[in-house]
């Protein structure tokens, strides 16, 4: 009698994975169709690195100490700075990085001595060139500054 | 054109074949669609749904981009051969619509043998994957054909005696008759065995998945139609869709009553609509079928076949024979 009690038991193990995936047939999806649909973002997310902005001075706090450019072991970061003040630091006029070859090590952002560095919540990075993956912090961050001073103004209107 | 040719059965016959040709090519499109609708579901993604009000054109575009390809014929293939096989595939399953009922009255032609005339020719498409797979000077291909033929004989003879305990109870070949004698009650609940057989050879007939060894894309690339591309390849793909449909109408008509309601209760549903609704209602449960199991290997499908199928299918028709003598 084992011949049918194989078959009798093979059947119902059959049925079994039938009823797994009709039930699967009805759940809801999985998947977010993107560009329409957007999930939140995992607050362990790192993108590039980026000038943060303190709110009391509206700005950045970039001493142009060069730290970051000096520890970053595939040379991405480029930072300019002149003399405009007589007393106190430098002045930044250039950021610039190149997330091509960037590996994401996160040096820069423990060694800034003013933490001004942070990463950003970038990842729509998709570009054509090589020459997209070169981003200007500085000019990121002032058209950063316009939005939130524009949010603002809107906001006093609005209260 | 006198009156009498509108009227007369060749009329009806050139009337029949550009149907079936046009309901085909849609059947097949419309399937394509539902069945990686269906797939996705199960895997819990949407399937395709860009082109078209959720991905519905999808296929259509496939099919351009598919005429639009260029037919490669491989080196020291048999030229003939390698194109005679995806015309000879297609045609034996244009010629199963011939007697298929779809309603009362509504056959192309009915015949006192129709039920032997489909199994004669879904034969056919053997041949033709063999030629496809012989022709194409393709050890993969060669391969797939090969186990191709021998897993249709193993299952054709199951596939035929549990179809002939339907026919030993009606006393007849042709559908028609069938389907009206299951007026009241479905031989799927006089014959569940013959059913159940009936449905895992035709899936095995048909190639599809648990059974789809003679293409099995994780051993042999495309199994028999690994060298054709563009129609060719077209050709193959909807043959198999086609015969699905085909395979499944075969069964709706053996044992789900074919255009009747259930028990005689019609609740005013056309018959095409009862007939195309159990048909379709079939094909999705081979298509569920096949996103639930894995692919069988090649000793146990045929162990599967000898030992389990063929026995019981017997043993059904015997009972079967001498339940009908007693009665």
């Amino acid at each position: 009698m084992g011949y049918f009690k194989d078959i009798f038991d093979g059947g119902l193990s059959l049925v079994e994975g039938m009823g797994v995936t009709v039930r699967r047939l009805f759940r809801p999806l999985v998947t977010v169709q993107y560009p329409r649909k957007k999930i939140p973002l995992s607050s362990a997310y790192r993108g590039h690195i980026e000038l943060k902005i303190f709110e009391e001075t509206g700005t950045h706090k970039c001493i142009v100490c060069l730290n970051c450019e000096k520890i970053c072991p595939s040379g991405v970061i480029k930072v300019r700075g002149e003399k405009l003040k007589e007393k106190g630091p430098k002045t930044l006029t250039g950021y610039a990085i190149d997330f091509s070859i960037c590996s994401l090590c996160g040096l820069c952002v423990e060694i800034c001595p003013t933490s001004t560095l942070q990463y950003s919540r970038e990842y729509e990075l998709v570009g054509e060139t090589r020459a997209d993956c070169q981003i200007d912090l500085l000019e990121r961050l002032s058209k950063q500054i316009e939005k939130k001073s524009e949010e603002k103004k809107t906001q006093g209107i609005a209260a | 054109m006198s009156e009498g040719f509108w009227g007369s059965e060749w009329f009806r016959l050139i009337l029949g074949l550009v149907i079936v040709l046009a309901f085909s090519q849609l059947n097949a499109l419309f399937l394509v669609w539902l069945e990686r609708k269906v797939s996705g579901h199960i895997q819990l993604r949407p399937g395709p749904m860009e082109v078209g009000p959720h991905g519905l054109l999808q296929t259509i575009a496939d099919g351009v981009k598919l005429i639009g390809k260029e037919l490669i014929l491989p080196l020291q293939a048999d030229k003939k051969l390698f194109f005679l096989a995806p015309v000879l595939v297609f045609t034996p399953v244009l010629v199963g619509f011939l007697v298929l009922p779809f309603g009362p009255g509504l056959v192309i032609h009915d015949m006192n043998v129709g039920v032997l005339l489909v199994f004669a020719f879904s034969t056919i498409t053997v041949l033709a994957i063999l030629t496809g797979g012989w022709a194409s000077n393709n050890k993969y291909a060669l391969l797939g054909a090969v186990r191709s033929v021998a897993q249709n004989v193993a299952y054709e003879i199951p596939l035929l005696l549990a179809v002939m305990s339907v026919v030993l109870m009606v006393h007849s070949l042709s559908f028609s008759q069938i389907v009206e004698s299951q007026k009241t009650v479905w031989f799927i609940f006089i014959q569940p065995l013959a059913a159940l057989i009936y449905l895992i050879a035709a899936t095995a007939e048909t190639n599809r998945a648990p059974f789809d060894i003679p293409e099995a894309e994780s051993e042999l690339v495309a199994g028999f139609h690994t060298e054709y591309s563009g129609m060719g390849f077209g050709l193959f793909f909807l043959a198999e869709y086609t015969n699905m449909f085909i395979v499944c109408a075969v069964a709706t008509s053996l044992f789900l009553g074919g255009w009747n309601g259930l028990f005689g209760i019609s609740l005013g549903i056309p018959g095409v609509c009862w007939f195309l609704l159990k048909t379709y209602f079939l094909i999705f449960v081979i298509m569920w079928v096949r996103w639930t199991f894995p692919r069988v290997r090649f000793d146990q499908l045929m162990n599967f076949s000898w030992k389990v199928m063929i026995p019981l299918s017997l043993a059904n028709l015997v009972i079967t024979a001498i339940v009908v003598k007693i009665i």
